[in-house]
């Protein structure tokens, strides 16, 4: 049997990115994600790596975009606000095709907001977040178990296609301890292969290399996005995940990512138990979002219901992806408001039962 | 014939982008030269800031990272605690780190960053069309302070080497000009000093060098000596030239 450790979502997400072979960290205070910066303080010390305590948000990035630069496995965390003075050096990051790991444990916004779980970062996260065109391979975990596993999964993807990659976590994933069973290997950072385009001291007298997001000639930087679009639409293909239960049947398909995921499946039961007949699509990346499975679920379920906390994002995503095909509800609580189970179910009731078309809790 | 002279193999055979009369093309070569002198180009990471000198990734032969505007401080920091047996340079322009990138070179300063930084200070913004810049003088013409630069509306000029020695990390701040021979010839020295200490593992070294812009200073192209008048006559009385730490001399 694996072993199995009580862990707070915060500290398994830093462990978890230690274990995928994370040997940098840069980052800033900001609640509620404190006890990433503190756990890589000193965890990465015993492991040969460095960590930052940088002056701002706006510096941590920056560091990470040299560290990343050099090849190792780099990261850096915050939450919402942080996050958004992040996102000139994620553009950097994305236009230099950088690989690193980036945590986002979102609280209510806008502005300062408050420090509660919150989901209203989607927009944000999925469609670049900063300037120009470019996309970040984004995993939303639904529980501590989540935290210490997508670390890994980040750095493959990144590696592979050479892209900044995402956890959207949430205050609530960040703070809840659950148990965490430790099923894979540690990654071994000496047999990872070494990267060719990674800048660092030359004495075996290769070409020089050059990083950097820029290209002033006549239509390079055309070429050179497009290049990067041939990539993103590989991931497309290849790298999205979800996870399903109990859409064989469903006549009412909730579709939810991180903690909306759990409340809304614990609806699902409620409802299963009155009979109604609903299921439950969670997308575990949301960019890249599961817009194929949605296609393929839309002619056999009646409706669908977006569950999450903001006032109604992703969802705009289920109604792209649906097309007009079915009904697409929306349940939806900004400002950090926790989302209760049974108000979930009371939806399903209202548009199963009452037949309530293009129900909204947020018109 | 006797070759006396010719290109440091750490600066590529490229034309480069820099007006007549400009002091970057000279203190290009000088941080070059210092490179092939002390035998360090293998070793050395470079990194090009945003403004005038954004193309330096396209002139010195090391490997180099352009990245955002005032953040070569930050960038420089991830590399040299990723490989701490490189040779970590960050070269900026007075708005990328006296403006926008203040808090970054402070900071990496403060924590005492084995880094060398090259600090061109030429009192105005020159890629973007000559603005006014955090040292730009009282009095001085811009496009952002037409009848000259009033205190004020614009407040006063910052003096970066006097602010930095304050900070217990810096081992070395030093002022130079290049607007004559003997100012390149210290300005060499000056960047050799700051790559020697980051060799010795001493710690954070800046040297600031005033340098000439005609182009957006509006003097007279076709007299190149107009531009380093202005140095003599007027810059240097607001940024004195000299060394105002040097922890490795005692």
């Amino acid at each position: 049997m694996a072993e199995k450790q009580l862990m707070k979502g915060n500290e398994a997400l830093a462990e978890g990115a230690v274990r995928a072979g994370c040997r940098f960290f840069a980052g800033y205070p900001i609640t509620p994600q404190n006890e990433v910066p503190e756990y890589m303080s000193w965890r990465l010390p015993q492991v040969g790596g460095a960590f930052i305590q940088s002056e701002s948000e706006v510096a941590a990035i920056n560091v990470i975009f040299g560290a990343a630069a050099t090849g190792v496995r780099s990261m850096t965390s915050s939450s919402s606000p942080g996050i958004s003075l992040k996102q000139e050096g994620i553009s950097y990051c994305a236009g230099a095709d950088l690989p690193f790991l980036i945590a986002n444990v979102m609280r209510g916004g806008p502005g300062l907001g408050n420090i509660a779980g919150a989901q209203g970062d989607y927009f944000q996260s999925t469609r670049g977040g900063g300037h120009g065109d470019y996309r970040l391979y984004v995993m939303a975990p639904n529980g501590v178990q989540d935290m210490f596993d997508f670390p890994k999964k980040c750095y493959e993807v990144a590696y592979k296609y050479r892209i900044p990659a995402m956890i959207l976590a949430d205050g609530i994933m960040g703070q809840m301890m659950e148990g965490v069973e430790i099923k894979w290997p540690e990654v071994d950072v000496k047999g990872l292969e070494k990267q060719k385009w990674a800048i660092g001291t030359n004495e075996e007298g290769r070409e020089r290399r050059m990083v950097s997001s820029y290209d002033l000639r006549d239509g390079m930087l055309e070429k050179i996005v497009l290049e990067r679009a041939k990539r993103y639409k590989e991931i497309e293909d290849k790298e999205v995940l979800w996870e399903e239960k109990m859409t064989e049947d469903a006549e009412i398909i909730l579709v939810a990512y991180g903690i909306s995921a759990r409340i809304s499946y614990a609806a699902c039961r409620m409802a299963r138990e009155k009979g109604i007949k609903a299921g439950l699509l969670r997308p575990i990346t949301l960019w890249p979002f599961p817009k194929k499975r949605l296609i393929e679920l839309a002619p056999k379920t009646k409706n669908f219901l977006a569950v999450e906390m903001s006032l109604g994002q992703m969802v705009e995503d289920v109604r792209l992806a649906v097309n007009g095909r079915t009904n697409v509800n929306l349940f939806a609580k900004p400002g950090g408001s926790p989302i209760f189970a049974e108000e979930v179910y009371k939806a399903i009731e209202d548009i199963v039962k009452k037949g309530a078309k293009e129900y909204a809790t947020v018109k | 014939m006797q070759l006396l002279n010719e290109r440091p193999k750490s600066l590529l055979d490229v034309q480069m982008h820099y007006c007549p009369g400009c002091g970057h093309g000279i203190i290009h070569r000088l941080v070059a030269e210092a490179m092939d002198e002390l035998k360090i180009r293998e070793k050395t990471i470079g990194v090009a800031p945003v403004g005038c000198a954004v193309f330096a990734d396209h002139y010195f032969n090391c490997d180099m990272i352009q990245g955002a505007h005032g953040r070569g401080p930050a960038i420089a920091t991830g590399i040299k605690r990723s490989l701490p047996n490189s040779i970590v340079f960050s070269y900026q322009g007075d708005g990328d780190l006296a403006s926008i990138g203040m808090a970054e070179i402070v900071h990496a300063a403060a924590r005492g960053e084995k880094l060398t930084i090259i600090f061109v200070n030429n009192a105005i913004y020159g890629m973007t069309g000559g603005q006014m810049a955090p040292t730009t003088l009282i009095g001085q013409k811009s496009t952002t302070t037409v009848e000259g630069r009033k205190t004020e509306v614009n407040g006063f000029p910052i003096r970066m080497c006097e602010m930095l020695a304050t900070l217990d990390g810096v081992v070395y701040a030093e002022r130079t000009t290049v607007h004559n021979v003997a100012g390149v010839v210290k300005s060499k020295n000056a960047i050799k000093k700051a790559f020697q200490n980051q060799i010795d593992n001493r710690g954070f070294s800046i040297v600031e060098i005033l340098s000439m812009c005609p182009t957006n200073w509006g003097v007279r192209l076709d007299n190149p000596s107009e531009a380093t008048k202005y140095i003599n006559d007027s810059m240097v009385k607001i940024f004195p030239p000299g060394v105002y730490k040097d922890v490795s001399a005692k």
